[in-house]
């Protein structure tokens, strides 16, 4: 089986300090994780590894640095790693990202493609389920559990308030939640393997089935107006002991009260 | 000259502090409490691949350099001191002697098993009355057909009791003197070798610490190490890298007290603002630091010098020497700027006082390091 985990080096947003002065955040020095959605996603395909056997091939697109997220990655049990890297690629919104992985998917064997659900930098949860759509495969996202059955995956896809148990067919995607394990330590051993006998093999534009103008800034449709922190909002008022008749009571009053009706 | 770590260092660091954190502080208090061995973390170490990191990995190890491993050995310190002070003793005194003195069949035999972890090991030099002065050894071995006999006991054994193979020394030949001396490799299943009395100790509290006794301990003649009458020259040889071990561990225990003393002094308010506010502190803070980070130079050059196929036993010593007296100075003024929670077991600087000590004393007093130290300027 072969598995392809795709990764994002993302900033600790732990370890993010603001300037007192002016309020700003200090990216300077803030070291630079593996995204935790991912990194689950990478211990269940080196679950998968331990029990069935598998090749793990994590990918990651990003500035030459994210090869330390690569060699991590090396250390806690991936097989081979590559760096999709080109100045071309800069500025990319979800859909020039999706689209420039999906292309460099394409030329990768797979069965099995894992992304996490999202990244702490980004917050979107777009990524993933678009390069499925772009390489026209299924996926399921929200993945809190993943067995295997024969050829077929036995998901738990999580909802806020219950799950689904789907069983799908490989090849297909699917994005992992942080909530699924608990990520192993990497291995003093691979470590050394990861930067002495590893290489890490990289891919660019030029190794791409794709125009120019579908990339990075040019290939993304979103503009972005503003950014703003979220406002604060009061908690709500809850209800607990009230039977159906005074629930519907209650709803009423209070649209009156703020003349919705 | 490069003071900078390697990115593949710093990756190690992150990864020994990771399992650090997560695995070892949170019991570190009561494995001293309770003067247990920490069993569950020894195997932890070797899922992970911590206990024979500079041992090639054909004979089971890890393939890495000596400044990584003394890197780990000064992590785990920072937290707890007594599993520091486990994975250096399998690591520094038993698989290095038989992987740099050991014959094929010997690192196929033992070096495999102890470099995967799957064996734990430990080394016994020190006698009742064998101490500083090692030659005094009164353990016999006498050569008889295929196996040398073995009587006499040995003292202060760190791993003793969880150890399955056994480094010992013993006078082949007492006309001799310390050319007189020969290593064996002991199982610890050998009939006739039993266990003595376990030490209650000051720190370290969770090491187990006991006698060795031998009585007619038929040792295989293929489980001598080197030839008869090298002992003497392999244990000192042995020390040498132990001290770089046993540096590490020193600095670690110094730079825990820091780390939970800078932690306490944000935290602790005295007269309407935080202690880390008095100068006095901040002097304070400030030679526990720089002493610190003095010694952590000496370690890492004397682990450097090792990799580099350097001598390096003048620089161990020097390295032990320094890094056990920081830590002894750095714990009594981590203890002092906790003022009375300090002396209580609510904080662990009091037990990291307690631990410090030990590095002043074993493989090697301070004062054995300084006239190592004195004999290469003389």
């Amino acid at each position: 089986m072969n598995i392809i985990v795709c990764i994002k080096q993302v900033p600790d947003t732990n370890e993010v300090k603001l300037d007192p002065k002016t309020g700003t955040l200090i990216r300077d020095g803030v070291p630079s994780i593996i995204n935790p959605d991912d990194k689950s996603g990478l211990e269940a395909a080196l679950v998968m590894k331990d029990q069935y056997g598998a090749n793990i091939t994590v990918l990651t697109m990003g500035p030459p640095q994210a090869e330390g997220a690569l060699r991590e990655a090396l250390a806690m049990g991936a097989d081979d790693a590559v760096l999709l890297t080109d100045r071309a690629f800069a500025g990319a919104d979800t859909w020039a990202t999706s689209l420039t992985l999906a292309k460099a998917l394409e030329k990768m064997d797979y069965d099995l493609i894992v992304a996490g659900r999202q990244a702490i930098d980004g917050d979107t949860a777009q990524v993933g389920p678009e390069m499925a759509e772009h390489l026209h495969i299924p996926h399921v996202s929200y993945v809190e559990d993943m067995q295997k059955d024969g050829d077929s995956l036995v998901l738990k896809r999580m909802f806020e308030d219950g799950y689904h148990k789907i069983k799908i067919q490989t090849p297909c995607l699917i994005t992992a939640l942080a909530e699924m394990n608990e990520p192993r330590y990497m291995n003093v051993g691979k470590v050394f393997d990861a930067y002495r006998e590893k290489e890490i093999k990289t891919m660019t534009f030029a190794d791409l089935d794709i125009e120019a103008e579908e990339l990075g800034l040019k290939g993304s449709p979103t503009k972005v107006k503003k950014s703003f922190t979220k406002g604060v909002k009061a908690a709500g008022v809850k209800y607990d002991d009230l039977d159906e008749q005074e629930a519907a009571k209650v709803i009423v009053e209070k649209l009156k009260e703020k003349f919705i009706i | 000259m490069d003071f900078n770590i390697t990115k593949e260092q710093k990756m190690l660091q992150q990864l020994y502090k990771d399992f650090t954190e997560n695995e070892v502080k949170p019991i570190a208090a009561d494995v001293d409490e309770e003067e247990r061995f920490p069993i569950e973390t020894v195997e932890k170490m070797q899922k992970y691949g911590m206990v024979g990191i500079p041992i090639p990995k054909e004979y089971g190890g890890e393939g890495g350099d000596n400044l990584s491993y003394a890197m780990l050995v000064e992590e785990l310190a920072k937290v707890c001191a007594t599993t520091s002070v486990v994975l250096s003793a399998h690591t520094s005194l038993c698989c290095a002697p038989i992987y740099e003195f050991g014959t094929e069949q010997q690192k196929q035999k033992y070096l495999i098993p102890l470099a995967k972890g799957e064996k734990l090991g430990a080394f016994g030099l020190t006698e009742p009355n064998a101490g500083t002065d090692a030659a005094g050894q009164q353990t016999k071995a006498v050569l008889d057909g295929d196996n040398y006999i073995l009587n006499g006991s040995k003292i202060f054994i760190t791993n003793s009791g969880y150890a399955d193979v056994y480094i010992i020394f013993a006078m082949t030949d007492k006309s001799k003197g310390t050319r007189g001396i020969s290593a064996f490799i002991v199982e610890s299943e050998f009939e006739g070798f039993t266990i003595g009395k376990k030490e209650l100790k000051m720190g370290i509290r969770g090491s187990s610490t006991c006698e060795l006794i031998f009585n007619n301990v038929k040792v295989p003649k293929e489980n001598l190490i080197g030839k008869e009458g090298r002992g003497f020259g392999i244990a000192m040889k042995t020390l040498d890298g132990g001290r770089i071990g046993i540096a590490a561990q020193a600095l670690g225990i110094a730079q825990g007290a820091i780390d939970e003393t800078v932690k306490y002094v944000k935290e602790r308010k005295q007269f309407g603002r935080s202690i880390a506010k008095f100068q006095n502190t901040q002097f304070e803070l400030a030679d526990m630091q720089t002493r610190t980070d003095a010694a952590r130079l000496l370690v890492y050059r004397a682990a450097c010098n090792k990799d580099n196929k350097l001598p390096y036993g003048n620089e161990a010593a020097m390295a032990k020497l320094f890094a056990a007296e920081t830590a002894m100075y750095v714990t009594t003024k981590a203890v002092q700027l906790h003022g009375g929670y300090g002396y209580t077991r609510e904080y662990p600087v009091e037990r990291m006082m307690r631990d410090a000590k030990i590095t002043e004393i074993y493989e090697g007093t301070s004062e054995v390091q300084k006239m190592v130290v004195a004999a290469n300027m003389l």
